[in-house]
């Protein structure tokens, strides 16, 4: 790997955009007449730039050039044709890569599909039983909302990567879930290792953000509204739909772009909990980056990621402009 | 105000990419796998000769090379993997090591001298070594487990570990089809490709680190693994034996060298030398429980090590295996394409 070594224009380039920003913080200054609130927002502001937009720059020059720093198209033809860099190759080498059976690569293309269906799957899920949790949390008559929302806050303190392996514990062949089974004379199921497992450690990592939002908004809504509904006639489901419904749907779209975006990118459950039998995106743009150690084609794969996670964003603040599900846009 | 706050960001900012610099006392920055050492013995080797050791870790090889090429004269002793040094010593990146400050180095096993990855000696003395082998599970595996073949074998479907380690998984493949390791052939890993994609029904997981565990606590009949894992696990459960199959396998060594850019090379070579003693090996060995190139700890051990043929394999066995050399990074892109089918066969 020694396209770590970015070329001196590259040093300059990132120099360059940190005097424009700089720049730009000083006019920011002078505008303000002075000592506001930039000044304390300059530590984050910092922070930002080390390690969000530095790292960005970073991911798009490798994403257009090789190995030897020269502007090219070819990581992008990578995704589309994963089999690209070793039919090129294989030509160099004098062989016909169609004679021995190798044709377009559909390995990326694929990964991304199946990483959106699961995303979608895990979406769908999350929603399914959030939006019920949510409901019953911020019911006010239901006296027990409080700890259920301590119960769902607790799980996060802890690292996703050590709950993930936790789940293992539980889900093994003579894990506690098994021993359990054959002690009601279930027998023992192979419950790891398959996609349903995958999708169970995605949707117990990302239930919460899901479940937060949608409290959020229910929690904040006037009761007196569905008083009146119901006042004037409305039976308890025609209230939920009429008025409970449209009035938490920020929440609902906020909390489907949590749950979406981090479940597009997963990585680590399915290697963990599928046993590392079918990819998903993250895993692939890790070993891309690690494994194959292909530093260029691995920013190509990452930059198609970010773009759909823009995109979606996009579409957040079309529905919700406010932010009013509480979304971290 | 407003220039002192900037002057701080400035300040800030470029902290985030200064590389911290040595001090003036005798030290030797060592770059190893994580728990790969007996940690005590820098301890007395401080304590010996007041050189301290201030030690650093990395995770793959990819990564230490990184850092090497990246971080002149940060690191003083590293300990690489076989094929890496090959490359290494043709990137200039290691230097010789001036064996006459290494007089320990005399206790290498002769097998061990002048190998493929550094033919002259004169870059490496080797830490530790290994092969890569089947663990299995005797209450599930009745047969003798002398082949490759038997991670084909139906009978085991879904009780199968594989490595999810690319250079392994498609060694071990070529090796059953009586290839090189090191084949540059496509055909030959198409071959070995298309065999793996077969055999993916009968695989449970593909993974490394965790699959010892998972074989200590019955998970699955065969796993393919490196030696020293095979030990540790055996050790956690004695129902697990570990061979080597009759078509060959890799066998590895992971050898001590020092960066080309080193700052305090006679301290590393003091330190290599520390290392080569035999009681000092001893302890290593003992700690790590990968195979020893020491002839002298070896004759320290005794029978406890001689005995042991997983720690210990016979000269025929070694003889059968094969080292793996460095894949320039041209050719990387067939294996890695390839692996990427594997890994996403349905």
């Amino acid at each position: 790997m020694n396209n770590l070594q970015i070329p001196a224009w590259g040093v300059w380039a990132m120099l360059g955009g940190l005097g424009v920003f700089i720049g730009l913080l000083i006019l920011y200054f002078k505008q303000n007449h002075g000592l506001k609130r930039p000044i304390f927002a300059s530590p984050y502001t910092l922070w930002m730039i080390a390690f969000t937009v530095l790292p960005c720059i970073l991911i798009g020059y490798y994403a257009f050039t090789d190995a030897n720093g020269k502007f090219t198209l070819d990581n992008f033809k990578n995704f589309w044709d994963s089999n690209y860099d070793m039919n090129k190759e294989l030509i160099a080498m004098g062989f016909n890569p169609e004679d021995m059976g190798f044709s377009r690569g559909t390995v990326n293309v694929d990964t991304l599909v199946y990483s959106l269906w699961m995303a979608f799957l895990c979406t769908v899920i999350c929603l399914l039983l959030g939006y019920p949790t949510a409901h019953i949390m911020a019911d006010r008559e239901f006296k027990l909302g409080a700890t259920l929302v301590i119960l769902f806050v607790i799980p996060m303190w802890m690292n996703f990567l050590l709950r993930t392996i936790a789940w293992m514990s539980l889900l093994e062949d003579n894990g506690l879930i098994n021993n359990l089974l054959e002690w009601l004379g279930i027998g023992r199921r192979q419950l790891m290792y398959n996609t349903e497992a995958v999708l169970l450690g995605m949707v117990y990592n990302y239930l919460p953000f899901m479940v937060f939002p949608i409290y959020n908004v229910l929690n904040k809504m006037d009761y007196k509204l569905s008083e009146a509904a119901m006042d004037l006639g409305c039976n308890k489901w025609k209230t939920f739909y009429k008025v409970t419904l449209p009035l938490s749907l920020p929440g609902v779209v906020s909390g489907i772009t949590m749950v979406f975006m981090p479940a597009v990118t997963t990585f680590f459950i399915p290697r963990m909990l599928g046993g590392g039998n079918t990819e998903m995106f993250g895993d692939l743009i890790e070993r891309t980056f690690l494994t194959a150690n292909n530093w260029n084609v691995g920013s190509a794969l990452s930059m198609i990621m970010m773009v759909l996670i823009l995109l979606s964003l996009g579409l957040l603040r079309k529905v919700d402009p406010e932010g009013e599900g509480g979304g971290m846009v | 105000m407003k220039k002192l706050s900037l002057v701080l960001a400035l300040v800030l900012c470029c902290s985030v990419f200064m590389v911290p610099c040595a001090s003036a006392e005798e030290v030797v920055n060592v770059y190893n796998w994580y728990d790969y050492m007996d940690e005590s013995v820098f301890e007395m080797f401080t304590a010996e000769t007041g050189i301290k050791v201030n030690t650093m870790y990395f995770t793959t090889n990819e990564d230490m090379m990184v850092q090497v090429r990246v971080s002149p004269g940060a690191y003083d002793l590293v300990f690489p993997s076989d094929y890496c040094v090959e490359r290494m010593i043709s990137e200039g990146l290691i230097a010789e090591i001036n064996m006459e400050n290494v007089p320990n180095a005399k206790y290498t096993s002769e097998w061990l001298l002048n190998p493929d990855y550094d033919p002259e000696n004169k870059y490496s003395v080797p830490f530790m070594w290994g092969t890569v082998g089947i663990l299995y599970n005797t209450t599930m595996v009745d047969e003798p487990v002398d082949s490759w073949g038997i991670l084909w074998d139906e009978k085991y479907a879904g009780n199968i570990f594989m490595m999810d380690s690319l250079r392994d998984t498609m060694g071990i493949t070529l090796k059953y089809l009586g290839y090189s390791m090191n084949t540059r052939d496509p055909m030959q890993l198409k071959e070995a490709t298309d065999l793996l994609i077969a055999q993916k029904p009968l695989v449970k997981a593909y993974g490394v680190d965790e699959i010892k565990d998972k074989m200590i606590n019955n998970e699955a009949a065969l796993a393919v693994m490196w030696s020293g894992d095979a030990l540790y696990a055996m050790e956690g459960n004695e129902n697990l034996a570990y061979a080597v199959p009759k078509e060959g396998s890799n066998i590895w060594v992971d050898p001590m060298v020092i960066p080309a850019t080193a700052k305090n090379k006679e301290n590393a070579e003091k330190l290599i030398d520390f290392l080569c003693r035999p009681e000092i090996a001893r302890m290593n060995c003992e700690y790590i429980w990968y195979s020893s190139p020491n002839s002298g700890a070896i004759e320290l051990m005794g029978e406890e090590y001689t005995e042991n043929k997983t720690i210990n394999p016979d000269a025929d066995v070694v003889e059968r295996c094969e080292w793996f050399h460095d894949i320039p990074d041209n050719f990387l892109t067939v294996y890695n394409a390839l692996w990427s089918q594997v890994k996403n066969a349905k």
